[in-house]
C-alpha cells in the first residue's frame, strides 16, 4: 500500500495493484533461456565445454535474476528469488554425479558384460607352442562369492534383526533399560565404519583360525555387523506402524502374545519388513572394504565359504584397478564389468523392494 | 493443519478394522484356549510364547554382545602393536611401518588426514545437501517432491567402489584444470600451494567424491526435519508478509537447527569411515599437510591406509593396522553419539512435535536417517495422535 501511495504521490504510471512491482511470470524462464544462450556464445569464443556452459549459465542466471528483481521488485524479493535459484541449482548439482556415475559405469562396463563373462570364471591358459598365457575374463567366481557371502550375512542378520525389533516394539516395557540400551546401541552400530567391521571379523577369525583367516564366512560375519542395525531399524519402524488397535483386539479375544505377533502384527507389517530387508541387502552387497579385509581376493573359483579366500563383485572391481594383472587394460575392463554387474544387482534389489512395498502393502494405509 | 489431522487420523483406524475383520476369522481358534478361565493372572504360559519371548530378548542381548565383541576383538588384536616398541621391533622396522618411534607417531598423521578429508567433504557437501533438502521440502512442487527425494536417495544405493571408479575416471581429470588454476592464481593460500598434481590423485578429488557420498544422508535427515516444521509457524510467518525465504529463516531454520547439526555430524561419521573412494583416488603420503592439490603431499586417511596395506602386512603390522582401526572406531563412535544426543536434546527442548503426512516415498534406504527420526518423534507409536489432539485443542 505504501508503495502504491508513493507511486501515486510521484505521479508515476497507474499501477495494477496486484501485479505492480513484480517481475512478470515469464521472466524466470526467459532469463534462463537468455543466460544459456549468452553463456553459450561466450564459451564459443573461449572454447566450448558442457560443464563450463552449465556452470556459467547458472551463474549468469542467478546474477541477472538478482539484479533485475532488486531493481523491479525489492531487495527482499530479490533475496527470495536468489535463494530459490540457488537451492534449485544445488538439487541439479546432486543429479549430475548420479547421472554421470551411472553413465560411466554403463558405457565402460557394457562391452565386457557378455554371456561368457557371467557364466565363466576367470582363467588363464598357457600355450606351450607360443609360450603365451591367455587370460579369459570371467566373473562367475565373483558372482557366486557375492551371492554366498551376502546370503549368509542375510541368514545371520535377518533373524537377529527381526527378533530384536520384535523385542523392542512388542515385548519391552516402555522405558525399560534393556530396550533403551539396545535402541541406543543399534543407533551406534549404524555408525560403525565398514572397514572396522571387516577388521573385527578378521580379528575374530584370526584368533580362532590363525593368521591367514580369510574365508567367505568371516566376510559374511563382517557384513552382518553392518546389516543387523539397518534390519532392526526398518523392522522396528514397520512394526510401530501397525495400529495398536489390532494388537489390543487380538489380545482381547484371548489370543496369546505369540500368536498375536505371528498372526496379526507380522502379516500386517510384512510388506514393509520385506522392503526394508531388501534395501539393507542392497546396501551391504556393495560393501567392498569389509569383504576385502575378511575374505581377501582371488581369481579362483571357490564356493566353500569356510575355506580360503573368496572373490566378490565389489572386490573384483577394486582389485581390477588396484592390483591389475599383466594386461592392465583387460583387468580394468573386467573391473568395469564387475562394477556394472554390481550396480545392476543393486538396482534389481531396489526394484524388487519397491514392487513388494507397492503390491503387498495393506490397502488404505500409506 | 487441523484439516490434515482430521482427514488422516481416521483412515488407519478404518483400515485396522478392515484388516481385523479379515483376520479374526482364524485368530481366536489359534490361541483362544488358555484364556477361557476366570482368573486373568493365572493363565498358563504357552511354550511357544515362552520360546518366542526368550528368542527376542536373546537377540536384543546378542546385539549388545556383538558391539562389545567388536570393541573387544579390536582391542585384543590392536594392543600388541600399540604397546610394542616400534624402534626396535624387527617386523615393524620394514615396509610401510618403517621409521616410526611408536604407534602414536604412526596414527597421528593418519588421524589428521581422516579428519581433514572429511572436513573438506563436509564443507562441500553439507551446504549442498541442506540446499537440496530445502528444495525438496519447501520449493519443489509437492507432487514430484517424493520422487525427487527418491532420486537423491538413489545416490546412497550406489556402492562405494563404483564411486571410487567414477572418481578415478571422471573426477580426477575434471578437477585437473581447476586445481591448476587455483594453484597459479590462489597459490599464496597454503591450501592451494605446493607442486600442483599432474595426475589429479589429490585429496581434493577424494573429498569431492566423499562429499557426493555423504549428500544422501545429510539430505534425507534434514529434509525430514524441515518437513516437520509446524505448519502454523510457517503460515504465521507467511501471513505476516514474509517471502518464502524469510519464512524459512523465521520458522524452519530455528525449528530444525539441531536436526541440521546432527545431519551434518552423521554425514561426518559416514565420511570418516569411508574407505574405497579415498583408497582408490588419492596417491597418499603419511604426513600432516593441509595442501589440497599437490603431488605426494596428500594426507592419508586411516580407512584407506588399512585397505591399501592390509594385504601386504606381516602379523604385527596387521595388528598395527587394527590398532589404527580401533582409533577410527572410537572417533566415529564419538561423532555418532554426539550427533544423536544433539537430536535428542533438540527434540526434548522443542516441545511436542507433530508429523506432517509423510512424503509419498518414505526414505528407507538410509537407516541412519530413520534412526535419527525415531529419536525426534519420541515414541511414534502413541505420540502423533495424542500430541496432535492436545495441541489441536489448544489451537482451536
Amino acid at each position: 500500500m505504501t508503495l502504491l501511495r508513493q507511486r501515486a504521490a510521484q505521479g508515476g504510471p497507474p499501477a495494477n495493484a496486484l501485479t505492480s512491482g513484480q517481475l512478470p511470470r515469464f521472466a524466470e524462464v526467459s532469463i534462463i533461456g537468455g543466460s544459456a544462450v549468452a553463456s553459450g556464445l561466450v564459451l564459443m569464443l573461449l572454447g566450448f565445454n558442457l560443464v563450463g556452459w552449465l556452470v556459467l549459465t547458472a551463474v549468469v542466471y542467478l546474477v541477472v535474476l538478482g539484479v533485475l528483481s532488486s531493481i523491479v521488485e525489492n531487495r527482499r524479493k530479490a533475496t527470495d528469488r536468489l535463494v530459490r535459484g540457488t537451492v534449485t541449482v544445488a538439487f541439479l548439482l546432486a543429479i549430475v554425479p548420479l547421472v554421470s556415475t551411472l553413465y560411466t559405469v554403463i558405457s565402460r562396463g557394457i562391452s565386457s558384460l557378455t554371456l561368457e563373462f557371467i557364466t565363466q570364471s576367470r582363467s588363464s591358459s598357457f600355450n606351450a607352442d607360443t609360450l603365451e598365457v591367455t587370460n579369459t575374463p570371467g566373473a562367475l567366481q565373483a558372482i557366486v562369492g557375492t551371492l554366498i557371502i551376502t546370503g549368509i550375512a542375510a541368514l545371520i542378520s535377518i533373524p537377529i534383526g527381526l527378533f530384536t525389533s520384535i523385542y523392542i516394539v512388542e515385548y519391552s516395557l516402555p522405558g525399560s533399560w534393556l530396550a533403551r540400551t539396545v535402541t541406543m546401541l543399534v543407533d551406534v552400530m549404524t555408525g560403525i565404519p565398514s572397514i572396522v567391521a571387516g577388521l573385527f571379523a578378521f580379528s575374530l577369525f584370526s584368533i580362532i583360525m590363525g593368521p591367514q583367516a580369510f574365508s567367505g564366512f568371516s566376510a559374511a560375519v563382517a557384513l552382518s555387523v553392518l546389516m543387523i542395525p539397518t534390519v532392526v531399524r526398518s523392522c522396528e519402524e514397520m512394526l510401530r506402524l501397525v495400529p495398536d488397535d489390532l494388537r489390543e483386539a487380538s489380545l482381547a479375544l484371548g489370543v496369546s502374545k505369540f500368536s498375536t505377533i505371528v498372526r496379526i502384527v507380522l502379516p500386517t507389517a510384512i510388506a514393509g519388513i520385506v522392503t526394508g530387508i531388501m534395501l539393507s541387502i542392497a546396501r551391504v552387497i556393495g560393501e567392498t572394504a569389509p569383504i576385502f579385509m575378511a575374505a581377501s581376493f582371488t581369481d579362483n573359483f571357490n564356493a566353500n565359504p569356510f575355506d580360503g579366500p573368496m572373490q566378490t563383485l565389489p572386490v573384483m572391481a577394486y582389485t581390477g584397478f588396484a592390483f591389475p594383472g599383466p594386461d592392465i587394460q583387460a583387468s580394468n575392463n573386467s573391473a568395469w564389468g564387475a562394477a556394472l554387474l554390481l550396480v545392476l544387482l543393486v538396482v534389481l534389489l531396489n526394484l524388487i523392494a519397491r514392487i513388494v512395498a507397492r503390491v503387498f502393502a495393506p490397502k488404505g494405509s500409506r | 493443519m487441523s484439516d490434515d489431522m482430521t482427514s488422516t487420523t481416521p483412515s488407519p483406524r478404518r483400515t485396522s478394522q478392515d484388516v481385523l475383520k479379515k483376520r479374526t476369522g482364524s485368530a481366536p481358534k489359534g490361541g483362544g484356549a488358555g484364556s477361557g478361565g476366570t482368573s486373568l493372572r493365572g493363565s498358563r504360559v504357552r511354550p511357544g510364547d515362552l520360546i518366542f519371548r526368550s528368542l527376542s530378548t536373546g537377540s536384543a542381548i546378542l546385539i549388545m554382545a556383538i558391539l562389545a565383541g567388536v570393541a573387544l576383538f579390536l582391542i585384543i588384536q590392536g594392543v600388541p602393536a600399540i604397546v610394542a616398541d616400534w624402534k626396535t621391533d624387527p617386523s615393524l622396522n620394514e615396509g610401510f611401518t618403517l621409521a616410526y618411534g611408536n604407534f602414536w607417531q604412526y596414527v597421528g598423521p593418519l588421524l589428521f588426514g581422516t579428519l581433514f578429508s572429511s572436513a573438506i567433504a563436509l564443507v562441500i557437501g553439507a551446504p549442498i545437501g541442506i540446499g537440496i533438502a530445502l528444495f525438496i521440502s519447501h520449493y519443489a512442487p509437492r507432487r514430484v517432491a517424493g520422487f525427487l527425494g527418491y532420486i537423491v536417495d538413489l545416490l546412497a544405493a550406489v556402492p562405494s567402489v563404483v564411486f571410487g571408479l567414477w572418481g578415478i575416471i571422471v573426477i580426477r581429470p575434471f578437477l585437473l584444470p581447476f586445481s591448476e588454476w587455483l594453484n597459479s592464481n590462489l597459490g599464496w593460500i597454503p591450501l592451494f600451494g605446493g607442486q600442483v598434481s599432474t595426475t589429479g590423485s589429490t585429496i581434493l578429488a577424494g573429498s569431492v567424491v566423499l562429499s557426493v557420498m555423504i549428500l544422501p544422508i545429510i539430505t534425507s535427515i534434514s529434509r525430514e526435519i524441515f518437513l516437520q516444521t509446524p505448519r502454523l509457524h510457517e503460515e504465521a510467518a507467511l501471513a505476516l508478509g514474509s517471502t518464502r525465504w524469510e519464512m524459512i529463516k523465521l520458522a524452519v531454520f530455528p525449528y530444525a537447527k539441531s536436526g541440521i547439526v546432527s545431519a551434518t555430524l552423521l554425514g561426518l561419521g559416514r565420511a570418516l569411515g569411508e574407505t574405497m573412494a579415498i583408497a582408490m583416488i588419492i596417491s597418499p603420503a603419511i604426513l600432516v599437510s593441509i595442501r589440497l592439490i599437490t603431488e605426494g603431499e596428500n594426507s592419508q586417511t586411516i580407512a584407506a591406509n588399512i585397505a591399501l596395506n592390509f594385504p601386504i602386512a606381516s602379523t604385527l603390522q596387521r595388528q598395527a593396522l587394527i590398532g589404527t582401526g580401533l582409533m577410527l572406531f572410537v572417533i566415529s563412535l564419538a561423532v555418532n553419539i554426539i550427533a544423536r544426543s544433539i537430536v535428542t536434546r533438540g527434540s526434548a527442548g522443542g516441545g511436542k512435535r507433530r508429523r506432517r503426512p509423510p512424503l509419498p516415498v518414505i526414505p528407507m534406504s538410509d537407516s541412519s536417517s530413520s534412526a535419527a527420526l525415531n529419536i525426534v518423534n519420541a515414541d511414534p507409536r502413541r505420540d502423533p495422535v495424542h500430541a496432535g489432539s492436545s495441541t489441536e485443542g489448544a489451537s482451536l
